[in-house]
């Protein structure tokens, strides 16, 4: 089975998501390639033919697949899905945008947010916000996949690079135009992929506070802010900060959590951190049951008097 | 304009669901039911449409058991007017969903259909890019803005990093996102009146679609739970066991 990998990628840059998603591939069994599609994106197709597994990178660089709509990819993607037995992305928001539109249009029930492969054709998925696991077998003829890139490990880098091969987009199918787009510019990590992750709750109690109080942490631990969807709701930050069920689900080195409750939806995007830390002055708070180290505190204490104790610890 | 607004009876959010004892599925039995809450998120912005004069019916579709016409009900009572009941008591995958839909459209022939982003049951995210796929139209999904006009319908949409908008040509279909709308609570005189709006009661086979699972589960469990770590007495003591125990400080 010849397997295709929809790459993650701001042009320029290759996401690590993708990285994580050819090594999910290699543990389906079969020759991977991995389709770059963007504008201006040969930098990006030049770091997928580097990673390890990858035997072949095709790169589709045209002006109407800049800004990723789903229509034009997906059109793509099935033009070149006839030769592949899977076809796999990250479940990011492009992912989980594209990837069921390839799937219908090749009558495939895909298998959504994979965290575990146990043979070409069985997959372990969570459902009802991670409380219960799924293991389901397909029975289609082909498998369309996303992927929880947290769950994998990154594809390491190798010494050779893996063949370019330009390929031709389709009739862009016109029902959809690019207007335009308000991306947060941020010198922090980005979510998904930081090693350390600081997060307010509603707790926190406005928009100021989480950058009077949780950024210069976050910013001494080099870590990317996120919230709970209460913090998000009451405006504090914007959406695309959210962990959670229906937001990002992230598995950083140290996650800290601070004025959150820890409800299960919010437990479902961060429970497979690997050190969990929480704040809270609820001593009852669930997020504890989940806590590597608990500290029963006042956040607006405790926050400030960590970030002096780890600029500290930097500095010494 | 006609919304067509698809809607799913799961179990309660803040139910912690559990797996059965023999691995075969989750235990639904005595767990609350509830709307999907991004569906009613999706009727509430078509009832929206319709209170600020850009849309003229609300027809809201939901698959499942006969108890799905309480769900329908509720969006009845919430403002939108009519309801389709595909009546099933099989499992039915989100590809199935769509093709279901796909007719109900080719029927109803709606300017918009708006679903939720996804169903907080199964999580898969797939039933509306799946059908605007079906149909050949445009998709918004996990909106948080609509702006309505008479050809087109731009949509804000929430993506990694931010925001993105994008303008689908009508026919197009929109899948509601946290931020587009806070959902009313229906009064006790619109609750009353909902019973009495027609809906109308179908079956898989009157649309001629198969529904034929995929996807065969071959076991249901739950993830292993995370212990509860310690409690420490004071920041001092919790950057010290970070930096010693744990190493990543």
């Amino acid at each position: 089975m010849t397997i295709l990998v929809l790459a993650e990628h701001q042009d320029t840059l290759l996401d690590e998501a993708t990285a994580k998603v050819v090594s999910a591939a290699g543990r389906m069994g079969g020759e991977i390639h991995v389709l770059v599609a963007g504008s201006g994106c040969r930098a990006a197709a030049e770091a997928a033919a580097r990673l390890t597994g990858v035997a072949k990178v095709l790169l589709a660089d045209e002006p109407s697949l800049s800004n990723r709509l789903a229509e034009p990819v997906a059109a793509l993607v099935v033009s070149r899905a006839g030769s592949y037995g899977a076809v796999l992305a990250p479940s990011t928001t492009n992912g989980k945008n594209i990837m069921p539109r390839v799937a219908a249009l090749l009558d495939v029930m895909q298998v959504s947010d994979v965290i575990a492969i146990d043979g070409p054709d069985l997959f372990q998925r969570p459902i009802y916000a991670g409380n219960v696991i799924q293991t389901v077998r397909s029975v289609d003829a082909k498998t369309v996949l996303t992927i929880r890139a947290s769950a994998f490990p990154a594809a390491p880098v190798a010494a050779a690079a893996a063949p370019i091969e330009a390929v031709a987009m389709p009739d862009n199918p016109g029902v959809s135009t690019f207007i335009g787009s308000a991306l947060s510019r941020s010198e922090r990590p980005e979510l998904a992929g930081a090693r350390i992750v600081v997060s307010g709750g509603r707790a926190l109690a406005s928009a100021e506070n989480f950058d009077t109080v949780l950024a210069p942490l976050a910013d001494t631990l080099g870590a990317a802010i996120g919230a709970s969807r209460a913090a998000v709701d009451a405006g504090y930050v914007s959406n695309d900060l959210q962990v959670g069920q229906t937001g990002k689900i992230i598995a950083p080195d140290l996650y800290i959590a601070c004025g959150i409750s820890g409800a299960i939806q919010h437990l479902a995007g961060m429970k497979d951190s690997r050190v969990i830390v929480a704040i809270n002055k609820d001593p009852d708070a669930p997020i504890f049951q989940v806590a590597d180290y608990g500290l029963v505190a006042d956040l607006f204490e405790a926050v400030p008097e960590l970030h002096t104790a780890v600029a500290a610890k930097a500095g010494a | 304009m006609k919304i067509v607004v698809a809607v799913k009876r799961v179990a309660d959010p803040n139910v912690k669901v559990r797996a059965l004892a023999d691995s075969s599925g989750v235990d639904l039995a005595n767990v609350k039911m509830t709307m999907n809450p991004f569906d009613e998120i999706a009727v509430e912005e078509a009832v929206r449409l319709k209170e600020a004069g850009r849309a003229d019916e609300v027809v809201v579709v939901s698959i499942g058991s006969e108890k799905s016409a309480e769900t329908l009900r509720t969006a009845l009572a919430m403002g939108a007017d009519r309801g389709i009941l595909i009546r099933t008591e099989a499992v039915v995958e989100p590809l199935a969903v769509a093709k279901l839909l796909k007719a109900v459209a080719e029927a109803e022939r709606p300017d918009i259909i708006i679903t939720g982003k996804q169903a907080i049951d199964d999580d898969a995210n797939q039933t509306g890019q799946m059908l605007s796929a079906l149909l050949g139209w445009g998709q918004g999904t996990f909106a948080s803005k609509l702006v309505v006009g008479d050809k087109a319908i731009e949509v804000t949409r929430e993506i990694d990093g931010g925001l993105q908008t994008v303008s689908l040509q009508l026919p197009a279909l929109v899948t509601a996102d946290l931020r587009l709308n806070e959902p009313r609570y229906a009064s006790l005189p619109n609750i009353m009146k909902a019973k009495k709006k027609p809906i109308d009661e179908r079956t898989p086979a009157d649309y001629g679609a198969s529904i034929e699972p995929r996807l065969i589960v071959v076991r249901v469990h739950e993830p292993a739970n995370r212990k509860a770590g310690i409690k420490v007495g004071s920041v001092g003591e919790l950057v010290e066991r970070l930096h010693r125990e744990a190493g990543v400080l």
